[in-house]
């Protein structure tokens, strides 16, 4: 089975613009429109969420690895954040490299021995690492206040400049964003990337040309673990408050569904993922409740059925019908 | 009143273990009736133990009809969702890569968890034992008669399975589409067509685990991601793609779990069966019976 990648061979510097510009004028536009006005709260949340989905399509769609656990990372970045500042009333700033210290050791201890064998096996690891972690949040009390959740964990500030409203923190969420999405188009377009590409055509094939496919695909899952914590520890700080549901397995595979829906292969397909997905349950979905699971099943299914490139994929199919 | 020992509540724990790792060993065989000829993991394999106890539930106390009958309604029920599964989910997936596959299963997962509360609700559903709810008791521990049915109908799985891959021709084929799919269209085996009948068995003998075990531990619309896990844990231990591995896995991954829960925490019941996953994974990842030539050419 052959499979094509988009070779990005020009530097992105069109869409990255006006992508930057599009944020940057965004609240402007939103807060002089009723009934938009809070899109700029479940922004900051599409910003979280596209701060992960980046780095774990790079898992996915150029690694070719499943992980189940990623909202695992997210929980420890979270807890590590909320724990410490709220016990301990350190610097949110360290101890977001706390979080991100811990995660890269947990992900290089998981990711290890199961991404050194061929196959998904990281899919069996991490699903397994996900409930673990979801059980222990729940279930030590008095560090993570159990099921209730911890709450009151204090906000984040630059400098002593307190980053107290929605629209100063969706700059920060959204500059943090803005920088991952560089680094890892860059990480695309250089050896690393050619070599991520290749390992998820033939594994066989990349070792027998010299790519050590272990070392990169570590690589990608420890990185990818990272930006989960760093994500983790915004959200902490941002809602003040959080409990185990937030990082559990449901929102593990919430991140794949992302990835699916945005475009595998794409970078900006893991933002236009995170941004559809959250939008759909931040807001149209909440008259369904529960029910939005099935919804998510059927996008799941479709997408996969029908438009195996995700969102994105939809101009060029759009375009070839056109030409034809 | 007996008195409580260390040795009967061992012998409890013993018991409770191989009951409900009789359920996980289903689910595993289940697990491997796919993963043999398709060498995808099946996410939505819980979903067919939570759909056969639910069902069963509805034939059995909402229209009240007999045992006899109503078990094998529940398992054609559960067997046309599993047909549907593959026609309607599988089949049409344009390039079927593992990772495309597992994604494909995990959404039709979310889709009969979502249906199931659609018509059941959240509630659990009890369902009255096959033979009456009067304990039996062993050297003071206490055993459920519908214990005695759940590892009979294990033992039944067993054979009825082991005379289907050896002695008939559609077993055969489906093995020989286990070893090489290619090879096996090659010599006009229909190799979609055993596809649809691996989904088909795994269904019927998910819906089986689900149909003993609900008079025991309820059942709820949810049920199925913990129990999917768990068969999981029970086939990575015993060895991907190995039925009398699953068998074996299964009952270790229960009696590890029930003595856990039993003489460490209860809280951390559910701990036990993932770590063990996760030592195999990283100590043996071709599992106990599994072997290791094989586990190297697998995909997944």
């Amino acid at each position: 089975m052959v499979e094509t990648f988009p070779v990005t061979k020009h530097k992105n510097t069109v869409q990255l613009a006006g992508f930057g510009l599009g944020l940057f004028l965004f609240p402007w536009v939103a807060q002089r429109i009723p009934y938009l006005d809070h899109y700029m709260d479940v922004m900051v949340f599409v910003g979280i969420y596209s701060i992960m989905t980046i780095a774990l399509c790079l898992l996915m769609g150029y690694a070719g690895q499943i992980s189940l656990g990623h909202a695992s990372f997210f929980g420890l970045g979270a807890y590590i954040s909320g724990v410490i500042t709220t016990k301990y009333g350190l610097n949110p700033w360290f101890c977001l490299v706390v979080g991100m210290v811990v995660s890269a050791a947990v992900a290089l201890a998981i990711g290890a021995p199961s991404l050194k064998l061929r196959g998904h096996y990281l899919a069996m690891a991490t699903l397994a690492f996900c409930i673990i972690i979801t059980i222990i949040f729940n279930e030590t009390m008095a560090v993570t206040g159990g099921p209730d959740g911890l709450a009151f964990i204090p906000g984040i500030g630059i400098m002593g400049y307190a980053l107290d409203s929605v629209v100063k923190y969706y700059y920060l969420v959204w500059g943090v964003v803005f920088v991952v999405l560089l680094v890892c188009l860059n990480i695309i377009r250089s050896r690393v990337g050619r070599a991520l590409r290749s390992i998820h055509g033939s594994e066989l094939a990349a070792s027998a040309m010299g790519v050590n496919v272990a070392k990169y695909k570590i690589w990608v899952f420890v990185l990818s673990a990272v930006l989960a914590s760093v994500a983790g520890s915004l959200y902490a700080h941002y809602l003040n408050f959080i409990n185990p549901a937030s990082f559990d397995l449901f929102v593990s595979i919430k991140l794949l569904i992302m990835i699916i829906l945005g475009g595998m292969h794409s970078l900006w397909g893991a933002i236009v993922g995170a941004a559809l997905v959250t939008f759909l349950s931040y807001e149209w979905l909440q008259y369904f409740e529960e029910a939005e699971v099935m919804i998510y099943g059927a996008i799941v299914l479709l997408i996969v059925i029908f438009l195996p490139g995700g969102v994105v994929s939809i101009p060029e199919k759009v375009g070839s019908l056109w030409r034809r | 009143m007996e008195e409580i020992t260390l040795a009967s509540q061992l012998l409890q724990y013993t018991i409770t273990g191989i009951t409900i790792g009789s359920i996980y060993a289903m689910v595993a065989i289940g697990f491997n009736t796919i993963y043999n000829v398709t060498e995808a993991i099946n996410f939505a394999q819980g979903e067919f133990v939570m759909l056969g106890g639910l069902v069963m539930v509805f034939f059995r106390v909402t229209l009240n009809i007999p045992v006899v009958f109503s078990l094998p309604l529940t398992i054609l029920v559960v067997t046309t969702v599993g047909i549907l599964l593959d026609r309607l989910a599988i089949r049409p997936i344009r390039k079927p890569s593992v990772l495309v596959m597992v994604i494909a299963t995990i959404g039709a997962s979310f889709l009969i968890r979502g249906a199931a509360m659609f018509i059941w609700g959240k509630n659990p559903f009890d369902l009255p034992p096959f033979s009456g709810r009067n304990p039996m008791t062993f050297w003071g521990a206490v055993v459920q008669p519908q214990a005695l049915w759940v590892i009979g109908f294990l033992v039944v799985v067993v054979i009825v399975l082991t005379l289907f891959f050896d002695r008939t021709i559609m077993g055969k084929a489906l093995r020989a589409c286990a070893v090489n799919p290619n090879a096996s269209s090659l010599v006009g085996i229909n190799v979609k067509y055993m596809i649809l009948v691996s989904f088909a068995l795994s269904a019927a003998i998910g819906a089986l685990g689900g149909i003993v075990i609900t008079p025991i531990s309820l059942m709820e619309y949810d049920r199925g991601a913990m129990l999917a896990v768990k068969g999981f844990s029970a086939c990575a231990l015993g060895g991907m793609g190995s039925f009398s591995g699953a068998i074996i896995g299964g009952l270790i991954i229960g009696l590890i779990e029930s003595l856990g829960a039993g003489l460490i925490s209860s809280g951390y019941k559910d701990v036990f069966a993932l770590l063990v996953l996760l030592v195999v994974l990283f100590v043996k990842p071709s599992g106990l019976l599994g072997s290791v030539e094989v586990s190297k050419i697998r995909k997944f």
